[in-house]
Protein backbone atom coordinates (compact mmCIF):
# COMPACT_ATOMS: atom_id res chain seq x y z
CA UNK A 1 0.00 0.00 0.00
CA UNK A 2 1.18 3.69 0.07
CA UNK A 3 3.31 4.93 2.21
CA UNK A 4 1.05 7.23 4.22
CA UNK A 5 -0.98 4.89 5.60
CA UNK A 6 -0.46 2.87 8.36
CA UNK A 7 1.73 -0.03 8.51
CA UNK A 8 -0.40 -0.84 11.63
CA UNK A 9 -3.25 -4.09 10.70
CA UNK A 10 -5.15 -3.06 7.98
CA UNK A 11 -6.40 -0.63 5.14
CA UNK A 12 -9.60 0.77 5.09
CA UNK A 13 -11.39 1.32 1.41
CA UNK A 14 -11.38 4.88 -0.28
CA UNK A 15 -15.31 5.55 0.43
CA UNK A 16 -14.69 4.34 4.13
CA UNK A 17 -12.05 7.29 4.31
CA UNK A 18 -14.43 9.65 2.18
CA UNK A 19 -17.33 9.09 4.81
CA UNK A 20 -15.25 9.18 7.62
CA UNK A 21 -13.76 12.88 6.39
CA UNK A 22 -17.07 14.33 5.87
CA UNK A 23 -18.25 13.24 9.23
CA UNK A 24 -15.01 14.51 11.00
CA UNK A 25 -16.17 17.73 9.07
CA UNK A 26 -19.81 17.65 10.33
CA UNK A 27 -18.49 16.73 14.10
CA UNK A 28 -16.31 19.91 14.59
CA UNK A 29 -18.68 22.04 12.85
CA UNK A 30 -21.15 20.60 14.97
CA UNK A 31 -18.65 20.95 17.78
CA UNK A 32 -17.13 24.70 17.70
CA UNK A 33 -20.80 26.64 18.31
CA UNK A 34 -21.34 24.48 21.18
CA UNK A 35 -18.03 25.42 22.29
CA UNK A 36 -18.92 29.27 21.82
CA UNK A 37 -21.47 29.25 23.67
CA UNK A 38 -20.42 26.80 26.64
CA UNK A 39 -17.40 29.10 27.22
CA UNK A 40 -19.59 31.82 26.88
CA UNK A 41 -21.78 30.27 29.57
CA UNK A 42 -19.07 29.14 31.67
CA UNK A 43 -17.12 32.53 31.58
CA UNK A 44 -20.28 33.70 32.77
CA UNK A 45 -20.62 31.51 35.90
CA UNK A 46 -16.90 32.53 36.71
CA UNK A 47 -17.44 36.06 36.64
CA UNK A 48 -20.81 35.38 38.70
CA UNK A 49 -23.09 36.23 35.75
CA UNK A 50 -25.32 33.86 33.51
CA UNK A 51 -23.82 34.58 30.55
CA UNK A 52 -25.93 34.92 27.33
CA UNK A 53 -29.27 33.08 27.99
CA UNK A 54 -31.43 35.05 25.53
CA UNK A 55 -31.30 33.43 22.15
CA UNK A 56 -33.51 30.44 21.93
CA UNK A 57 -33.82 28.01 25.07
CA UNK A 58 -31.05 28.41 27.64
CA UNK A 59 -29.14 31.25 25.26
CA UNK A 60 -28.32 27.81 23.01
CA UNK A 61 -28.93 29.60 20.21
CA UNK A 62 -26.72 32.05 20.70
CA UNK A 63 -24.12 30.79 18.12
CA UNK A 64 -26.85 30.66 15.14
CA UNK A 65 -27.30 34.15 15.83
CA UNK A 66 -23.57 34.91 16.00
CA UNK A 67 -23.11 33.24 12.88
CA UNK A 68 -26.36 34.22 10.90
CA UNK A 69 -24.91 38.41 11.71
CA UNK A 70 -21.22 37.67 10.84
CA UNK A 71 -22.72 35.55 7.29
CA UNK A 72 -24.71 38.59 6.65
CA UNK A 73 -21.97 41.00 6.90
CA UNK A 74 -20.43 42.93 4.17
CA UNK A 75 -17.33 41.15 2.54
CA UNK A 76 -14.80 44.35 2.88
CA UNK A 77 -11.67 44.32 2.61
CA UNK A 78 -8.91 47.33 3.49
CA UNK A 79 -7.51 49.07 0.81
CA UNK A 80 -3.75 48.43 1.53
CA UNK A 81 -4.48 44.66 1.91
CA UNK A 82 -3.65 42.20 -0.86
CA UNK A 83 -6.78 40.60 -1.67
CA UNK A 84 -5.80 37.14 -2.09
CA UNK A 85 -3.81 36.56 0.65
CA UNK A 86 -6.35 38.25 2.52
CA UNK A 87 -8.98 35.93 1.81
CA UNK A 88 -7.03 32.39 2.18
CA UNK A 89 -5.65 33.72 5.21
CA UNK A 90 -9.02 32.25 7.36
CA UNK A 91 -9.35 29.25 5.08
CA UNK A 92 -5.56 27.76 5.93
CA UNK A 93 -6.26 28.54 9.31
CA UNK A 94 -9.43 26.52 9.59
CA UNK A 95 -8.59 23.91 7.07
CA UNK A 96 -5.13 22.95 8.94
CA UNK A 97 -7.20 22.89 12.21
CA UNK A 98 -9.99 20.01 10.47
CA UNK A 99 -6.75 18.25 9.10
CA UNK A 100 -5.40 17.77 12.33
CA UNK A 101 -8.18 16.06 13.79
CA UNK A 102 -8.14 13.54 11.09
CA UNK A 103 -5.31 11.62 13.10
CA UNK A 104 -7.29 11.86 16.89
CA UNK A 105 -8.60 8.44 17.81
CA UNK A 106 -11.93 8.06 19.22
CA UNK A 107 -11.57 4.45 19.55
CA UNK A 108 -9.66 1.75 18.50
CA UNK A 109 -10.80 -0.80 14.94
CA UNK A 110 -14.11 -2.00 15.94
CA UNK A 111 -16.16 -4.59 13.31
CA UNK A 112 -13.46 -3.93 10.85
CA UNK A 113 -13.69 -0.05 11.46
CA UNK A 114 -10.96 2.47 12.64
CA UNK A 115 -12.71 5.00 14.86
CA UNK A 116 -10.30 8.03 13.72
CA UNK A 117 -9.97 9.75 10.42
CA UNK A 118 -6.51 8.07 9.32
CA UNK A 119 -3.94 6.08 11.22
CA UNK A 120 -1.03 7.83 10.20
CA UNK A 121 2.55 6.15 10.74
CA UNK A 122 3.88 9.30 10.73
CA UNK A 123 1.42 10.04 13.57
CA UNK A 124 1.88 13.05 15.70
CA UNK A 125 4.55 14.80 12.95
CA UNK A 126 1.09 15.38 10.71
CA UNK A 127 -0.25 17.29 14.04
CA UNK A 128 2.63 19.49 14.04
CA UNK A 129 3.33 19.83 10.03
CA UNK A 130 -0.68 20.92 10.16
CA UNK A 131 0.08 23.28 13.20
CA UNK A 132 2.86 24.55 11.21
CA UNK A 133 0.97 25.44 8.51
CA UNK A 134 -1.64 26.76 10.60
CA UNK A 135 1.05 29.70 11.03
CA UNK A 136 1.12 30.99 7.51
CA UNK A 137 -2.99 30.91 8.36
CA UNK A 138 -2.30 33.89 11.28
CA UNK A 139 0.91 35.47 9.57
CA UNK A 140 -0.41 35.93 5.99
CA UNK A 141 -3.54 37.53 7.65
CA UNK A 142 -1.66 39.89 9.54
CA UNK A 143 0.85 40.89 6.82
CA UNK A 144 -1.89 40.57 3.85
CA UNK A 145 -4.18 42.84 5.81
CA UNK A 146 -1.83 45.62 5.58
CA UNK A 147 -2.24 47.64 9.31
CA UNK A 148 0.28 47.93 11.81
CA UNK A 149 -1.72 46.33 14.50
CA UNK A 150 -2.33 43.54 11.88
CA UNK A 151 1.44 42.81 11.66
CA UNK A 152 2.49 43.07 15.02
CA UNK A 153 -0.37 40.38 16.04
CA UNK A 154 1.24 38.65 13.15
CA UNK A 155 4.71 38.69 14.25
CA UNK A 156 4.13 38.04 18.13
CA UNK A 157 2.10 35.06 16.81
CA UNK A 158 4.61 33.64 14.76
CA UNK A 159 7.65 34.45 17.05
CA UNK A 160 5.44 32.93 20.49
CA UNK A 161 4.18 29.52 17.96
CA UNK A 162 7.73 28.83 17.20
CA UNK A 163 9.26 29.05 20.72
CA UNK A 164 6.31 26.81 22.30
CA UNK A 165 6.21 24.60 19.04
CA UNK A 166 9.87 23.29 20.16
CA UNK A 167 8.48 22.81 24.11
CA UNK A 168 5.82 21.15 22.66
CA UNK A 169 7.40 18.62 20.21
CA UNK A 170 9.70 17.81 23.38
CA UNK A 171 7.28 17.60 26.15
CA UNK A 172 5.40 14.69 23.75
CA UNK A 173 8.76 12.98 23.05
CA UNK A 174 8.80 11.48 26.25
CA UNK A 175 5.45 9.70 25.58
CA UNK A 176 6.49 8.79 22.30
CA UNK A 177 9.68 6.96 23.56
CA UNK A 178 7.48 5.47 26.07
CA UNK A 179 5.22 4.13 23.55
CA UNK A 180 7.77 3.11 21.27
CA UNK A 181 5.52 4.43 18.40
CA UNK A 182 4.65 7.44 16.30
CA UNK A 183 1.04 6.31 15.59
CA UNK A 184 -1.56 7.95 18.05
CA UNK A 185 -3.29 4.58 18.10
CA UNK A 186 -0.70 2.43 19.06
CA UNK A 187 0.22 5.50 21.62
CA UNK A 188 -2.90 5.04 23.29
CA UNK A 189 -2.94 1.09 23.33
CA UNK A 190 0.86 1.23 25.15
CA UNK A 191 -1.59 2.96 27.64
CA UNK A 192 -3.71 0.29 28.65
CA UNK A 193 -1.64 -0.56 31.66
CA UNK A 194 -1.74 3.06 33.31
CA UNK A 195 -1.80 6.46 31.70
CA UNK A 196 0.92 8.22 30.16
CA UNK A 197 0.08 11.48 32.81
CA UNK A 198 1.63 9.52 35.91
CA UNK A 199 4.57 8.65 34.29
CA UNK A 200 5.43 11.78 32.01
CA UNK A 201 4.10 14.07 34.70
CA UNK A 202 6.39 16.63 33.73
CA UNK A 203 5.69 16.13 29.76
CA UNK A 204 1.67 16.54 30.62
CA UNK A 205 1.98 20.05 32.23
CA UNK A 206 4.57 21.73 29.73
CA UNK A 207 2.46 20.03 26.98
CA UNK A 208 -0.46 21.79 28.70
CA UNK A 209 1.13 25.37 28.87
CA UNK A 210 2.57 25.01 25.27
CA UNK A 211 -0.78 24.36 24.85
CA UNK A 212 -2.68 27.04 25.88
CA UNK A 213 0.73 28.90 23.66
CA UNK A 214 -0.38 27.09 20.65
CA UNK A 215 -3.94 27.91 20.65
CA UNK A 216 -3.12 32.21 21.52
CA UNK A 217 -5.44 31.25 24.56
CA UNK A 218 -5.45 33.27 27.54
CA UNK A 219 -3.17 34.04 29.39
CA UNK A 220 -1.15 33.80 26.65
CA UNK A 221 -3.21 35.52 24.16
CA UNK A 222 -0.40 38.13 23.16
CA UNK A 223 -1.20 37.52 19.26
CA UNK A 224 -4.70 38.99 19.79
CA UNK A 225 -3.99 41.01 23.14
CA UNK A 226 -6.79 43.50 22.38
CA UNK A 227 -5.55 45.45 24.95
CA UNK A 228 -2.33 46.94 22.75
CA UNK A 229 -3.43 45.17 19.54
CA UNK A 230 -6.86 46.28 18.98
CA UNK A 231 -7.33 42.58 17.89
CA UNK A 232 -3.63 41.23 16.73
CA UNK A 233 -3.76 39.50 13.16
CA UNK A 234 -7.62 40.09 13.18
CA UNK A 235 -7.71 43.42 13.33
CA UNK A 236 -8.66 44.56 9.79
CA UNK A 237 -11.14 41.73 9.71
CA UNK A 238 -14.99 41.57 9.63
CA UNK A 239 -17.63 39.30 9.52
CA UNK A 240 -17.66 35.38 8.41
CA UNK A 241 -13.37 35.70 7.80
CA UNK A 242 -13.24 36.80 11.36
CA UNK A 243 -15.65 34.32 12.04
CA UNK A 244 -13.44 31.40 10.62
CA UNK A 245 -10.42 32.67 12.99
CA UNK A 246 -12.37 32.89 15.51
CA UNK A 247 -13.96 29.08 14.69
CA UNK A 248 -10.17 27.65 13.76
CA UNK A 249 -9.20 29.30 17.55
CA UNK A 250 -11.62 26.46 18.97
CA UNK A 251 -11.04 23.93 16.80
CA UNK A 252 -7.13 24.16 17.89
CA UNK A 253 -8.36 24.40 21.27
CA UNK A 254 -10.15 21.06 20.47
CA UNK A 255 -7.25 19.36 18.65
CA UNK A 256 -5.01 20.43 21.70
CA UNK A 257 -7.43 18.66 23.64
CA UNK A 258 -7.41 15.58 21.81
CA UNK A 259 -3.78 15.31 21.80
CA UNK A 260 -3.13 15.59 25.16
CA UNK A 261 -6.24 13.18 25.87
CA UNK A 262 -4.24 10.69 23.22
CA UNK A 263 -1.21 11.25 24.59
CA UNK A 264 -1.39 11.46 28.43
CA UNK A 265 -5.05 11.02 29.52
CA UNK A 266 -5.44 6.87 27.44
CA UNK A 267 -7.36 8.04 25.00
CA UNK A 268 -10.18 5.92 24.70
CA UNK A 269 -9.40 3.97 27.57
CA UNK A 270 -11.82 3.55 30.39
CA UNK A 271 -14.06 1.40 31.50
CA UNK A 272 -17.32 -0.02 30.26
CA UNK A 273 -17.66 -1.97 26.87
CA UNK A 274 -16.03 -0.70 24.07
CA UNK A 275 -18.56 0.80 22.31
CA UNK A 276 -18.40 3.64 25.07
CA UNK A 277 -14.70 4.29 23.72
CA UNK A 278 -15.60 7.60 21.77
CA UNK A 279 -17.87 8.72 24.70
CA UNK A 280 -14.87 8.46 26.85
CA UNK A 281 -12.71 10.48 24.73
CA UNK A 282 -15.27 13.56 24.29
CA UNK A 283 -15.69 13.54 27.94
CA UNK A 284 -12.12 13.78 28.30
CA UNK A 285 -11.49 16.24 25.80
CA UNK A 286 -14.56 18.22 27.47
CA UNK A 287 -12.56 17.92 30.66
CA UNK A 288 -9.52 19.71 28.89
CA UNK A 289 -11.97 22.12 27.26
CA UNK A 290 -13.03 23.42 30.90
CA UNK A 291 -9.78 22.92 32.12
CA UNK A 292 -8.87 26.00 28.55
CA UNK A 293 -12.02 28.01 30.48
CA UNK A 294 -11.13 28.00 33.50
CA UNK A 295 -7.72 29.46 32.95
CA UNK A 296 -8.73 31.88 30.47
CA UNK A 297 -11.38 33.03 33.30
CA UNK A 298 -8.66 33.15 35.98
CA UNK A 299 -5.01 34.40 35.12
CA UNK A 300 -4.43 37.59 33.41
CA UNK A 301 -2.19 38.04 29.77
CA UNK A 302 1.07 37.56 30.32
CA UNK A 303 3.78 40.47 29.63
CA UNK A 304 6.10 39.60 25.87
CA UNK A 305 8.75 39.33 27.61
CA UNK A 306 7.66 36.59 30.39
CA UNK A 307 5.91 35.10 27.46
CA UNK A 308 9.63 34.76 25.59
CA UNK A 309 11.41 33.69 28.89
CA UNK A 310 8.97 31.16 30.30
CA UNK A 311 9.30 29.48 26.72
CA UNK A 312 12.77 29.52 25.85
CA UNK A 313 14.15 29.73 29.69
CA UNK A 314 11.93 27.60 31.84
CA UNK A 315 9.93 25.11 29.70
CA UNK A 316 12.97 24.02 26.67
CA UNK A 317 14.75 23.42 29.60
CA UNK A 318 12.47 21.72 31.71
CA UNK A 319 11.21 19.66 28.28
CA UNK A 320 15.15 18.43 27.38
CA UNK A 321 15.29 17.23 30.94
CA UNK A 322 12.24 15.50 30.94
CA UNK A 323 13.16 13.80 27.44
CA UNK A 324 16.70 12.89 28.59
CA UNK A 325 15.43 11.63 31.74
CA UNK A 326 12.75 9.55 30.37
CA UNK A 327 15.31 8.44 27.47
CA UNK A 328 17.29 6.76 30.63
CA UNK A 329 14.71 5.08 32.27
CA UNK A 330 13.34 3.64 28.85
CA UNK A 331 16.87 2.45 27.74
CA UNK A 332 17.07 1.09 31.33
CA UNK A 333 14.31 -0.72 32.24
CA UNK B 1 19.98 60.32 62.94
CA UNK B 2 20.18 63.94 61.17
CA UNK B 3 23.66 65.82 61.21
CA UNK B 4 24.07 69.00 62.05
CA UNK B 5 22.75 70.29 57.92
CA UNK B 6 19.63 68.39 59.17
CA UNK B 7 20.45 65.93 56.03
CA UNK B 8 20.01 62.29 57.02
CA UNK B 9 23.01 59.93 56.99
CA UNK B 10 23.20 57.40 54.38
CA UNK B 11 22.25 54.32 56.03
CA UNK B 12 18.32 55.20 56.64
CA UNK B 13 16.97 53.90 60.00
CA UNK B 14 13.35 53.44 59.97
CA UNK B 15 12.08 55.93 62.81
CA UNK B 16 10.77 59.55 62.37
CA UNK B 17 9.11 59.42 59.17
CA UNK B 18 10.97 57.12 56.93
CA UNK B 19 8.51 54.43 55.62
CA UNK B 20 10.14 51.24 55.55
CA UNK B 21 9.02 49.77 52.05
CA UNK B 22 8.28 46.11 52.39
CA UNK B 23 9.08 44.06 49.27
CA UNK B 24 8.05 41.08 48.22
CA UNK B 25 11.06 38.32 47.32
CA UNK B 26 12.56 38.70 43.82
CA UNK B 27 10.84 37.61 40.96
CA UNK B 28 12.65 34.84 38.74
CA UNK B 29 14.18 31.65 39.58
CA UNK B 30 13.05 28.08 41.03
CA UNK B 31 11.54 30.11 44.39
CA UNK B 32 9.26 32.37 41.66
CA UNK B 33 8.24 29.36 39.68
CA UNK B 34 6.53 27.37 42.67
CA UNK B 35 5.11 30.68 43.94
CA UNK B 36 3.60 31.30 40.19
CA UNK B 37 2.42 27.93 40.39
CA UNK B 38 1.11 28.33 44.16
CA UNK B 39 -1.02 31.51 42.97
CA UNK B 40 -2.08 30.24 39.85
CA UNK B 41 -3.72 27.27 41.92
CA UNK B 42 -4.83 29.79 44.19
CA UNK B 43 -6.52 31.99 41.34
CA UNK B 44 -8.25 28.80 39.70
CA UNK B 45 -9.70 28.37 43.53
CA UNK B 46 -11.22 31.82 43.42
CA UNK B 47 -12.82 31.64 40.02
CA UNK B 48 -13.94 28.49 40.78
CA UNK B 49 -15.81 29.03 43.89
CA UNK B 50 -17.61 31.41 41.25
CA UNK B 51 -19.18 29.04 39.94
CA UNK B 52 -20.60 27.22 43.09
CA UNK B 53 -21.40 30.46 44.32
CA UNK B 54 -23.83 31.19 41.52
CA UNK B 55 -24.54 34.23 39.38
CA UNK B 56 -25.02 37.35 41.22
CA UNK B 57 -27.54 38.33 38.32
CA UNK B 58 -30.63 40.32 38.60
CA UNK B 59 -32.16 39.71 35.04
CA UNK B 60 -33.79 43.22 35.41
CA UNK B 61 -36.83 43.54 33.11
CA UNK B 62 -37.99 40.36 34.43
CA UNK B 63 -36.70 40.37 38.17
CA UNK B 64 -36.66 43.62 39.54
CA UNK B 65 -34.12 44.84 42.66
CA UNK B 66 -36.81 45.80 45.62
CA UNK B 67 -36.74 49.42 47.00
CA UNK B 68 -37.03 50.64 50.32
CA UNK B 69 -40.00 51.56 51.60
CA UNK B 70 -39.05 54.99 51.49
CA UNK B 71 -37.93 55.18 48.00
CA UNK B 72 -38.55 58.25 46.21
CA UNK B 73 -40.07 56.89 42.97
CA UNK B 74 -42.97 58.33 40.90
CA UNK B 75 -45.06 60.69 42.58
CA UNK B 76 -48.92 59.56 44.00
CA UNK B 77 -52.10 62.10 44.81
CA UNK B 78 -54.21 60.60 47.20
CA UNK B 79 -57.66 60.36 48.00
CA UNK B 80 -59.85 60.26 50.94
CA UNK B 81 -60.95 56.33 51.93
CA UNK B 82 -64.15 56.72 52.97
CA UNK B 83 -65.86 59.46 50.81
CA UNK B 84 -63.11 59.61 47.57
CA UNK B 85 -62.35 62.67 48.08
CA UNK B 86 -59.27 64.59 46.81
CA UNK B 87 -56.87 65.50 49.80
CA UNK B 88 -55.34 68.20 47.77
CA UNK B 89 -56.89 71.55 48.47
CA UNK B 90 -54.65 73.69 45.46
CA UNK B 91 -52.77 75.44 47.98
CA UNK B 92 -49.78 75.27 45.86
CA UNK B 93 -46.91 74.68 48.24
CA UNK B 94 -45.52 71.61 46.53
CA UNK B 95 -45.44 74.28 43.48
CA UNK B 96 -43.66 76.49 45.66
CA UNK B 97 -41.19 74.35 47.41
CA UNK B 98 -40.05 72.06 44.41
CA UNK B 99 -36.63 73.42 43.82
CA UNK B 100 -37.01 72.01 40.09
CA UNK B 101 -40.50 74.24 39.28
CA UNK B 102 -41.90 70.87 37.36
CA UNK B 103 -45.03 71.45 39.17
CA UNK B 104 -48.21 73.52 38.08
CA UNK B 105 -51.14 73.88 40.24
CA UNK B 106 -54.13 75.72 39.15
CA UNK B 107 -56.88 76.06 41.73
CA UNK B 108 -60.22 76.54 40.99
CA UNK B 109 -63.35 76.70 43.64
CA UNK B 110 -65.19 73.47 44.95
CA UNK B 111 -68.97 73.53 44.31
CA UNK B 112 -70.39 72.49 47.43
CA UNK B 113 -73.38 70.24 45.17
CA UNK B 114 -70.17 68.01 43.50
CA UNK B 115 -67.41 68.47 45.92
CA UNK B 116 -64.02 67.75 44.41
CA UNK B 117 -61.85 67.94 47.35
CA UNK B 118 -62.28 68.37 51.21
CA UNK B 119 -60.92 71.85 51.23
CA UNK B 120 -62.39 74.90 50.14
CA UNK B 121 -60.82 74.50 46.75
CA UNK B 122 -59.25 72.30 44.67
CA UNK B 123 -56.71 71.54 41.89
CA UNK B 124 -58.12 72.32 38.66
CA UNK B 125 -55.11 71.47 36.94
CA UNK B 126 -52.40 69.87 38.67
CA UNK B 127 -49.55 68.79 36.84
CA UNK B 128 -45.69 67.24 37.59
CA UNK B 129 -43.42 67.65 34.43
CA UNK B 130 -41.29 64.62 35.13
CA UNK B 131 -38.60 65.51 32.76
CA UNK B 132 -37.72 67.95 35.12
CA UNK B 133 -38.56 66.51 38.42
CA UNK B 134 -35.28 65.43 40.40
CA UNK B 135 -37.17 63.53 42.73
CA UNK B 136 -36.06 65.57 46.15
CA UNK B 137 -39.53 64.79 47.64
CA UNK B 138 -39.49 68.56 49.01
CA UNK B 139 -43.39 68.55 47.39
CA UNK B 140 -44.61 65.25 50.24
CA UNK B 141 -42.48 67.80 52.97
CA UNK B 142 -44.24 70.53 51.87
CA UNK B 143 -48.02 69.30 51.48
CA UNK B 144 -50.05 69.96 54.50
CA UNK B 145 -52.86 67.19 53.56
CA UNK B 146 -50.46 64.70 52.96
CA UNK B 147 -52.20 64.40 49.63
CA UNK B 148 -48.92 64.12 47.27
CA UNK B 149 -45.94 61.76 48.38
CA UNK B 150 -43.63 59.58 46.32
CA UNK B 151 -44.51 56.28 45.13
CA UNK B 152 -42.04 53.12 44.11
CA UNK B 153 -42.39 53.41 40.30
CA UNK B 154 -38.82 54.04 38.91
CA UNK B 155 -39.65 52.96 35.17
CA UNK B 156 -40.96 56.42 33.66
CA UNK B 157 -39.14 56.37 30.76
CA UNK B 158 -41.08 57.33 27.57
CA UNK B 159 -40.54 58.14 24.05
CA UNK B 160 -41.95 61.98 24.20
CA UNK B 161 -41.33 64.52 26.27
CA UNK B 162 -44.86 65.36 26.42
CA UNK B 163 -45.66 61.86 27.42
CA UNK B 164 -44.06 62.65 30.80
CA UNK B 165 -46.03 65.42 31.94
CA UNK B 166 -48.24 63.63 34.41
CA UNK B 167 -51.49 64.83 34.59
CA UNK B 168 -53.66 64.74 37.51
CA UNK B 169 -55.46 62.01 36.46
CA UNK B 170 -52.59 60.11 35.49
CA UNK B 171 -51.21 60.64 39.52
CA UNK B 172 -54.39 59.91 40.95
CA UNK B 173 -55.06 56.51 39.13
CA UNK B 174 -53.60 53.73 41.20
CA UNK B 175 -50.63 52.64 39.71
CA UNK B 176 -49.80 49.28 38.16
CA UNK B 177 -47.43 48.60 41.06
CA UNK B 178 -43.97 47.08 39.41
CA UNK B 179 -41.74 47.38 41.96
CA UNK B 180 -41.05 45.12 44.50
CA UNK B 181 -40.93 46.65 48.07
CA UNK B 182 -37.58 45.41 49.90
CA UNK B 183 -38.98 43.32 53.17
CA UNK B 184 -37.70 44.56 56.53
CA UNK B 185 -34.29 43.84 57.43
CA UNK B 186 -33.58 43.20 53.45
Amino acid sequence: MSLLLADTSFVEATWILVVKSIVIFAVIFAIVPMLTVLERKLLGRFQARYGPNRVGPFGLLQPLADALKLISKEHYHPRAAIPALYYIAPAIVVFTGVATLAIIPFGNVQDGFGLYGIDVPIGILYFFAFGSIAFYGLLLGGWASGSKYSFLGAMRAAAQLISYEISMGLALLGAIMMAGSLSLVSIVEAQNQVWYVIPQFVGFLIFLVAGFAETNRAPFDLPEADAELVAGYGTEYGGMRYGSYAMAEYIEMFVISAVAVTFFLGGWHGPGPGFLDPIWVIVKIFAFLFLFMWVRATLPRVRYDQLMSLGWKILLPLATLNVLVTAILVTVT
Amino acid sequence: MSDENGKREFPYLPDEGVVVVQRGPEPGGVGGAYRAFGETLRGLKTTFARIIEGPVTIQYPEEKTPVYPRFRGRHKLHRFEDTGLEKCVGCSLCAAACPADCIRVVAAENDPDDRVSAGERYAEVYEINLTRCIFCGYCEVACPFDAITMGHEYEIADYNREDLVFTKEMLLAEPVERTPLRREGE
